[in-house]
């Protein structure tokens, strides 16, 4: 079930700041993300702020150049101009001020951007002003954020785009509002073939719609995959003792710190709960405890992990 | 609908909607040649990803829970399966109920009790995994 890959990244890098022809100074954004987003998936986007999504989605979007490494888009190179332009035809790209004609009123703005788009979905236009309940007259300027974000999304989903690219698509939106445009989402996945590459904070919302999730972390994927391959995989261990517990070194891999608490010890393993429970019956613990771990737990690890 | 998976329990959410598909038809609240809802039309209900929806029928499918029509949808089998499901649970709710009864007359508190189940069950599972041999 090998879909073709819509995103790829090899060892991509950003450095701002760096004086002209030399290699010193400034701030590496990214050091070398590799990154893969296969058709018809929702990925999630994950990292603290500053960690490099919205770099990653410029330099995706041909907003800016990478210092190293490779970005594709539908197999075409980013950092190419004219490839970039190819690109940009085939996007929808909701930035996270989403960015829009302030002095125009939503159906003005509606009818000036369908103009851009030969692929452009009158229908589906029809459908989402109504499902998003915006009125036609106001100016944009006026609108609320959530109202504001609709539009965005809007104007981005009719454009008949193969890829949405959303840089934090429900930051500042009332968790009703969030819901809504959550669920237009899905819709629109449901019936157009379109591929989704969304960052954002809201690990909640990550968990129930995307299939695939990427951990960025200072610049680097720390964690990327099928979200289910992921819960299959990480498993909180926890063990209690009658007396001190004993030192811990496990073979299994540990995500995270291993927690100490009284004759308590708690660690999360990404191999599955098997070879860690090998490793730890012969410690002699009265009770182990084996339970999933989310993935606001995982978020967390993680990016603690490389703390 | 009937169906409300738990994103963020960190278990796969097809796997728990597959759970719940079960436990309609052993309860009776899908009966056999019943008609699950659309694919895109529970994605949208339940705001999450279309492809789970799928996943989670292919493998009822598999399992041979569930019919999937082309075209026309996904039905609950037909079947015995579904009825002896049914039976048995109705047998083990039986057995639950005098159990708990039993353990109230002790004097346990239904903390306690549920605390007892679960650790049990979390036993089991991990004996299962360990050929046996408890931690």
């Amino acid at each position: 079930m090998a879909e073709p890959l819509v995103i790829e990244t090899q060892g991509l890098c950003k450095r701002y700041g760096a004086r002209q022809g030399g290699s010193q100074g400034g701030i590496d954004a990214l050091r070398g993300l590799d990154l893969e987003v296969p058709a018809g998936s929702i990925c999630g986007f994950l990292g603290r702020n500053g960690a490099g999504k919205t770099t990653t989605i410029k330099l995706l979007l041909g907003m800016a150049h990478a210092s190293g490494g490779h970005a594709r888009v539908f197999g075409l190179p980013a950092g190419d101009e004219r490839a970039s332009v190819a690109i940009r035809r085939r996007t929808g790209f909701v930035s996270d001020d989403k960015d829009l004609y302030d002095y125009m009123d939503v159906a003005a703005l509606i009818r000036f951007t369908a103009g851009f788009f030969p692929r452009w979905r009158a229908d589906l236009a029809t459908d989402y002003l109504r499902r998003f309940e915006l009125p036609l007259d106001r100016k944009v300027k006026s609108l609320s954020r959530g109202m504001r974000t609709k539009l965005a999304l809007l104007v981005a989903l009719c454009r008949g785009a193969e890829l949405l690219i959303l840089d934090e698509p429900t930051a500042g939106l009332d968790p009703a509002m969030a819901e809504q445009v959550l669920q237009a989402l899905v819709a629109h996945v449901a019936r157009e073939a379109t591929t989704v590459f969304f960052s954002s904070h809201q690990i909640a919302e990550v968990e129930q719609i995307a299939d695939r999730i990427a951990i960025l972390e200072r610049g680097r994927a720390v964690l990327s995959g099928a979200l289910d391959d992921l819960r299959a995989r990480f498993r909180r261990i926890q063990l209690v003792f009658d007396r001190d517990p004993p030192d811990l070194v496990l073979r299994s891999p540990v995500v995270g710190r291993v927690r100490r608490q009284g004759r308590v010890i708690s660690v999360v393993t990404s191999a599955g709960a098997d070879p860690i429970l090998d490793e730890v019956r012969a410690l002699g613990a009265v009770s182990i405890d084996v339970s999933p771990v989310g993935l606001k737990e995982i978020f967390l690890e993680t990016v603690a992990a490389e703390d | 609908m009937l169906f409300r998976p738990n994103p963020s329990s960190g278990v796969p959410i097809y796997l728990q909607l597959m759970e719940q598909v079960k436990h309609a038809i052993e309860t009776g609240a899908l009966r056999p040649g019943e008609q699950l809802p659309g694919i895109r039309p529970l994605a949208e209900e339940l705001v999450i990803n279309p492809n789970t929806v799928a996943k989670a029928y292919r493998e009822l499918e598999h399992e041979g829970v569930i019919e999937l029509r082309h075209g026309a949808g996904a039905f609950v089998a037909a079947g015995p399966r579904a009825r002896k499901a049914t039976d048995n649970l109705r047998a083990g709710q039986a057995l639950v109920a005098s159990t708990v009864e039993r353990l109230r007359a002790r004097g346990l508190s239904d903390d306690e009790i549920r605390r007892l189940f679960e650790a049990e069950l979390a036993g089991r599972a991990t004996a299962s995994r360990t050929g046996g041999q408890r931690g």
